[in-house]
């Protein structure tokens, strides 16, 4: 700590915030973020907004625009009603995954808190979007605005020329399927073509050159030749995860503009897709650096103890986590989970104990900012804990896993935090933040194109777990945008059918 | 550098457009909900807004998910008691897992979503669809509509009404009718192997021809026309007589105040008339006919007298659409019903677009005396309805005045 900065004093006293006041901490958290940090982010754009343009934001999933739908005044004036009546406060900020990155920032909030919530968005989450695989893979960020005016656009065109039924209707159907409309995995890019010529030519002649003579007089197989025919006209060759892609591309009666507006959401859904994946990630790296950054403000003299009272009181609330047996417990607090597994990264690379050797052996005793810096750019929540979660933390949180199985009358406790027990709670745990264990497994095996032009879908059920009663209006949704007969065979782990669902127009 | 804006003074009500899709798309949900509601209040706040409850399972937005059952495991923090292998009872209430991913939405799992409507979206959700039957719009007097009506194109105008289609076409035009001669003149130059310079000259002059010209401008023109006005009365005959309860004389208080609400609200020129009779009627004014106590015998044939003076002293038929709605409890005696059945089919109904009575029984399901003579009356300008509780004078109001669908 130099004496100059100590001289100067703290930025700013008691709770009034004004537009200098923000600039200059947003100056020095910079300073510290970028300069000893080394946070990588886009450049931010702070806005200031009121409660309840704050509620505004929350129905339309935090983005700044998005296009009109019955749904989001739905969610509108549930949260409305939720504030008003007291039930619930509203977060301090919302960030969004664009550049530059915006982040809003309530009035209400004191200056303590700006400046918390300026740490903790503009340069925690900002850095883990700039930063995390996920999000540089499945989202354009220099895009997102612009895409959606775009789509606001183009769906209140649709609306004045095709009538606002007809648009609520489409956009609730794919609203309906939006869960089952991102690709996990990059589909390969089309070849050009001059690309596809030139694959065509190296088949011919490596036929040619591999051509014998003899093999013309061998007595095909017609049973193996059938098989390919009918394998020929199965379509698609392989099975679809995307339905929504699937309905944008084959769908046999849509027009263009509806299209149009399945891909609209499809894209949406695709662009929330990463923040579902790093709910702990994104939580707890934000948190961890607003933590960081705010006590090396205080370090350097430029917050009093009043200041940082506030932030702490915050912090604390933020990262609490409830046992499972107390009063308002709801599941794992991402920020709690991540928010400790970050800071115990940090305690690994920096004093580790022979357990943590033994655990970590990588990382252990290393340089924190960057073993933190790798592991936000190269995880997801579900790879993240599998990886990185210790047995210090799982005894700190007293995790334990109870199993539930259907042909036990009982629930039995699998694993708890010992000895015996911790490398399968972590893979347990894990594996509760794989998207596979919330999002049913339902892919497009067959679109019968020369025949009926029926659609087959296939639910292979993960570990016996059925599909909610809800399943049947899903359905019915689908078949509204395939206009033919949908069916929906449910699958064991072997593949046997074992209950075909099927609605038609 | 980080930029810093301030949008607190930017538009709060961005999600309005989506509030009200959310409401024309349940429509049907909340105004029964709204019904219920009138039913509960009292008269002098009938007009209010209020919280509206919808079931929760209507508005639901279905996806795949998984449902119970199947195995699978959870992972808890707090753990102070358990051991590997434990057993633990399987919580009744189905699901039995209150502690997954799922628990924490728990706090919003109620039956119904309630929300708050304002007074604005409240009155027009209640009024909706309804309207006065057989309206028409027979008078000039009082000309206060006007409507913009297309008639063909000027030549000035101001741009906004600027007609492209029309103006480029003069325009075509124009240039055709100018440039053919001068064409024709080249044709015959070259055919003549006159000089290129004189053939360029030609051609500079059809350049020189302008592509718009002022005078092929075409305004659309529009003026302004007088509309006929539709000027309606509405006859209020209301029972104050002993026989007429408290309870009663709530359920037809109830019934005009939301007629009064819906007349006043939809029709920006409608007079009405208050009349309230015991064995003989007068004409009140609004306050004494909702709030003033009075009582004695029943003769419904005066009020009938009554109306049919005013009509013909204030109202002639032939400028006005005319209305009544009558509330009674049908306790009539003697000629009475029998009189005032003639007299109302007679002398009022053919001059009237429509005559509503309301009756508000003392037993259910049998007719009074008035109702029975009412009975045989036949006409499509006549209707009858009956009100025992609270909740149906909604519904009754609504039968009466719905909006015919054959326009």
């Amino acid at each position: 700590m130099s004496m100059s900065t100590l001289e100067r004093g703290p930025i700013s006293t008691g709770a009034e915030w004004t537009f200098e006041l923000i600039e200059q901490y947003d100056h020095a958290i910079h300073e510290i973020a970028v300069n000893e940090f080394h946070l990588d982010t886009y450049p931010n754009q702070i806005e200031i907004i009121a409660s309840e343009q704050m509620l505004d934001a929350y129905a339309s999933a935090g983005l700044p625009i998005g296009y009109p739908h019955w749904s989001y005044g739905k969610e509108f004036i549930r949260n409305e009603q939720a504030y008003r009546k007291g039930a619930r406060g509203l977060a301090y900020e919302i960030v969004i995954n664009s550049n530059p990155c915006i982040s809003y920032l309530m009035e209400e909030n004191s200056m303590a808190m700006q400046a918390l919530v300026i740490a903790h968005a503009c340069y925690g989450h900002n850095s883990f979007f700039k930063g995390n695989y996920l999000f540089r893979q499945w989202t354009s960020p220099d895009a997102i605005i612009d895409y959606m005016v775009f789509a606001r656009n183009f769906v209140l065109q649709c609306e004045d020329r095709y009538g606002h039924e007809q648009v609520e209707e489409l956009l609730d159907s794919c609203h309906a399927l939006m869960s089952h409309g991102v690709d996990r995995y990059r589909h390969p890019t089309p070849l050009s073509i001059a690309e596809e010529r030139d694959r065509q030519r190296e088949r011919e002649e490596y036929a040619w050159r591999r051509y014998d003579e003899i093999w013309r007089t061998v007595p095909g197989r017609g049973g193996a030749g059938a098989a390919k025919a009918r394998a020929a006209q199965q379509f698609p060759t392989e099975p679809q995860e995307n339905l929504l892609y699937f309905v944008e591309k084959y769908a046999p009666g849509l027009d263009s503009w509806q299209r149009e507006l399945v891909r609209i959401v499809r894209k949406t859904a695709q662009y929330f897709y990463p923040q579902a994946q790093t709910k702990v990630m994104n939580e707890g790296w934000a948190t961890f650096w607003h933590y960081t950054l705010l006590n090396r403000l205080f370090d350097k003299g430029l917050v009093d103890d009043g200041f940082m009272m506030e932030v702490l009181a915050s912090h604390t609330n933020v990262t609490t986590q409830r046992g499972f047996d107390q009063r308002g417990y709801g599941g794992i607090n991402p920020y709690a989970l991540g928010f400790a597994m970050m800071c115990d990264l940090k305690r690994i690379c920096e004093a580790p104990t022979d357990e943590d050797r033994a655990w970590f052996p990588d990382i252990a005793g290393g340089d924190w900012i960057k073993v933190l810096d790798f592991a936000m750019r190269n995880y997801k929540d579900e790879s993240f804990i599998g990886q990185f979660l210790s047995p210090r933390l799982m005894r700190e949180f007293h995790l334990f896993a109870v199993a539930d199985h259907e042909d036990e009358d009982e629930l039995v406790v699998d694993s708890i935090h010992n000895e015996a027990g911790y490398r399968r709670l972590r893979r347990l745990l894990a594996s509760q933040y794989n998207r596979d264990n919330q999002v049913p497994d339902i892919q497009v095996t067959r679109f019968d194109r020369e025949g009926d032009r029926s659609l087959t879908l296939r639910h292979l059920r993960n570990r016996k777990r059925p599909l909610d009663g809800e399943s049947q209006e899903v359905l019915k949704h689908l078949v509204r945008l395939w206009r033919f007969p949908v069916r929906l065979e449910t699958c064991d782990d072997n593949g046997q059918v074992l209950q075909i669902k099927e609605v038609r127009p | 550098m980080s930029i810093i804006i301030d949008r607190r003074l930017n538009d709060r009500n961005k999600n309005a457009v989506n509030r009200q899709r959310f409401l024309r798309r349940y429509k049907e949900q909340i105004r029964k909900s709204v019904g219920d509601l009138v039913a509960r209040r009292s008269i002098t706040d009938m007009e209010q807004g209020g919280d509206v409850n919808i079931p929760i399972k209507d508005i639901s937005e279905p996806s795949f998910h998984h449902g119970s059952g199947g195995d699978r495991e959870y992972v808890n923090p707090g753990n102070r008691r358990f051991n590997t292998g434990d057993k633990i009872p399987r919580p009744s209430g189905g699901a039995g897992q209150g502690q997954g991913n799922e628990g924490g939405e728990g706090g919003d799992s109620e039956d119904s979503f309630t929300f708050a409507l304002s007074r604005e979206e409240f009155m027009s959700l209640f009024f909706d669809d309804l309207e006065l039957p057989h309206l028409i719009r027979n008078t000039l007097g009082e000309v206060r509509d006007f409507k913009w009506r297309r008639a063909g194109y000027t030549q000035t105008g101001v741009p906004a009404n600027l007609s492209v289609a029309r103006s480029l076409r003069n325009a075509m035009a124009r240039r055709i009718a100018l440039g053919a001669p001068l064409k024709r003149q080249i044709l015959e130059l070259q055919a003549a192997e006159a000089a290129e310079e004189e053939i360029e000259a030609v051609r500079r002059r059809i350049e020189r021809i302008p592509f718009v010209d002022e005078i092929d401008l075409r305004y659309r023109h529009r003026v302004k026309e007088p509309q006929p006005i539709s000027r309606a009365v509405m006859f209020c005959l209301m029972d104050v007589s002993a026989s007429m309860t408290e309870d009663k004389k709530d359920l037809a208080k109830r019934f005009f105040t939301l007629l009064y609400l819906f007349l006043t609200r939809k029709y920006e020129k409608v007079d009405l008339v208050f009349i309230r009779h015991t064995d003989d009627a007068e004409e009140v004014d609004e306050d004494t006919f909702f709030h003033d106590t009075r009582s004695g015998g029943t003769v419904v044939l005066s009020a009938l007298k009554l109306m049919h003076e005013v009509m013909s002293a204030r109202y002639p038929s032939d400028t006005w659409n005319i209305y009544g709605a009558q509330v009674s409890d049908g306790d009539a005696f003697g000629a009475d019903p029998e009189k005032s059945r003639s007299c109302l089919v007679e002398q009022l109904l053919p001059q009237l677009r429509y005559f509503a009575y309301i009756e508000v029984p003392d037993h259910e399901h049998r007719a009074s005396p008035l109702a029975h003579a009412y009975q045989r009356i036949g006409s499509d300008r006549f209707a009858m309805k009956s009100v025992t509780s609270r909740g149906d004078v909604y519904p009754v109001l609504r039968e009466l005045f719905k909006r015919e669908t054959t326009v």
